[in-house]
């Protein structure tokens, strides 16, 4: 699905990452893990074309994707959350969800003043989808709120409402664990194995809550000064000496066998 | 009362020309975060192109369309060829860069169009009258042009992708990349938006008073302080911003000479830049 080749980016004189290759396999959620500072969202940015490569390539489904800007790979059905959660800040939730479907009938000035029917037909599907993703992710009492006033975990919520917004092939997740209380976690990762099984999507998932990685991740790949350690199951990968030496101090060994 | 009812007159006519002039800076503002000073030329720009056009015998309001056309394709080539390459540097150089541009466009119509005063149309028009208050078709002309204007401006901004497209960019660029909107392209169409916004305050200016090369430099600073009393960025608040300073202009000189009217401008935007920079209507998109 996704191949990661050879890639690596420098800021500067810091080298964020180095030589980093793995493939996502069509179908899979895999996760990525490794301490602070491994350059996990760095490759995030490289895969969505946020940040060009100093050295690399990267790969969709056999086409070299390495030059195009994010729009277009979004239009490829790859799609990007945010570590720290991003929002249209002057719109509210709804219009924040409703921007992203793309091939809407209102896109000219003609339809949007002579074919209300049409277009108002096809608001009215978005719309519905929407209060589906607000109902799911229960966050339909804030709807109407302008997104810029919301809390930290809800708007990592409306940034995994977006993702499920559009028909996505891949989903990179940016740690959507962090600062979601326990009980939404559950559905989060319901929704991602759900979205996973039944419509097929692809995942990637950033995040350092190892309970999620474990119950839902399969492959697991960890990531330690910008390169790749290892990568295999959770198993594999928790019994992995390099990975607990990497992580020695940051508390990870205890962590894993929690 | 009936001075003061005939300067809000004035007022309403100058706020309609600024409001023109705003919403383009505004939205040139939030999508590539730069104030663009040569859009006083551009307003002189259109005006110039259709005069051309009007000089093959065609009437202003047909001129208006062609001279919207002629300068939205050279204020995308300007930006494809000058702004484009400075986008990845610091706004401050877009800024200067835009003043250098100011000054190549209105050298380029001077030298084309001569230094001297130009007029769409020769003869005197007939002024309405109600009562003492005198307006001329022409002013009904221009409030009723902007009025159609910025209603089509909020259609495509409220209803259409494109328009969306805008507004989510102007509020989060990296998160409107991440939803599948092309930056180029609402790039591209800001600068369309804002060049037939920028020509029709040019035409409705030279219909008010006269064509002249400086015509759109000197009416730069009222339609920056209308941008700022708005809330930069905002193109909704700049059409209040427009009318505030139009008419604030118009009827200062009741109480003083007419030659400080841009100082009345000026003054109102200090002032909002200290007490309110944020507009006066905050938060709002």
């Amino acid at each position: 699905m996704i191949r990661i080749e050879n890639v690596s980016k420098s800021f500067g004189g810091i080298q964020a990452v180095h030589a980093c290759s793995f493939d996502i396999e069509k179908g899979s959620v895999t996760g990525l893990i490794g301490p602070n500072g491994a350059g996990k969202t760095t490759l995030f940015s490289i895969v969505a074309g946020f940040v060009a490569p100093t050295e690399g390539r990267i790969v969709l489904d056999g086409e070299d994707i390495t030059q195009l800007a994010p729009h277009e790979r979004f239009h490829k059905g790859l799609v990007r959350t945010f570590q720290i959660p991003q929002e249209f800040s002057r719109m509210t939730v709804r219009e924040n969800l409703m921007l992203v479907p793309a091939g809407q009938s209102g896109e000219s000035l003609f339809s949007a003043w002579f074919r209300r029917g049409r277009v108002s037909a096809e608001d009215k599907r978005i719309a519905e989808k929407v209060d589906e993703v607000l109902d799911f992710l229960e966050i339909t009492h804030v709807a109407d709120e302008v997104a810029g006033n919301l809390s930290g975990g809800q708007k990592k919520l409306v940034e995994l409402g977006r993702t499920m917004m559009t028909d996505a092939k891949v989903v990179l997740l940016d740690e959507p664990g962090a600062g979601v209380n326990r009980t939404l976690l559950k559905k989060i990762t319901d929704a991602v194995q759900r979205l996973n099984t039944e419509r097929g999507y692809t995942f990637c998932i950033i995040e350092h809550d190892m309970d999620l990685i474990a119950k839902l991740c399969d492959p697991v790949v960890v990531m330690a000064q910008g390169t790749v350690l290892t990568q295999g199951t959770m198993d594999q990968v928790k019994a992995d000496q390099q990975v607990r030496e990497a992580y020695l101090g940051g508390g990870m060994s205890g962590g894993v066998e929690a | 009362m009936i001075d003061f009812l005939q300067l809000l007159v004035y007022g309403v006519v100058l706020g309609s020309i600024l409001t023109l002039g705003a919403i383009g800076v505004s939205l040139i503002f939030g999508i590539l975060r730069f104030a663009h000073f040569a859009h006083g030329d551009i307003m002189t720009l259109g005006a110039f192109s259709a005069l051309a056009v009007v000089s093959l015998g065609l009437p202003v309001l047909v001129a208006l369309p062609i001279a919207m056309a002629i300068t939205a394709v050279i204020a995308v080539v300007i930006d494809q060829t000058i702004y484009r390459r400075l986008r990845r540097t610091a706004p401050v150089i877009l800024l200067i860069s835009s003043f250098g541009m100011a000054l190549g466009l209105r050298s380029l119509i001077q030298l084309i169009f001569g230094p001297n005063n130009q007029v769409f149309a020769k003869g005197i028009q007939m002024p309405y009258r109600w009562g003492d208050i005198v307006v001329k078709p022409d002013h009904l002309l221009i409030v009723g042009g902007a009025i159609v204007l910025v209603l089509v401006v909020h259609m495509f901004l409220s209803h259409t992708k494109m328009g969306k497209a805008m507004r989510a960019m102007s509020d989060n660029v990296d998160l409107a990349a991440a939803c599948g909107i092309p930056a180029e392209r609402v790039v591209m169409w800001t600068w369309i938006l804002a060049g037939c916004l920028a020509t029709a305050a040019g035409v409705f200016l030279g219909m008010d008073a006269q064509l002249h090369p400086v015509m759109g430099w000197n009416i730069l600073l009222p339609v920056f302080a209308a941008t700022i009393l708005g809330g930069i960025g905002k193109p909704y608040g700049a059409i209040a911003g427009g009318m505030v300073i139009g008419i604030a202009m118009e009827l200062s000189t009741m109480v003083m000479p007419p030659v400080y009217k841009p100082a009345v401008a000026f003054a109102i935007m200090v002032a909002m830049l200290i007490w309110r920079p944020q507009g006066i209507f905050k938060g709002q998109a």
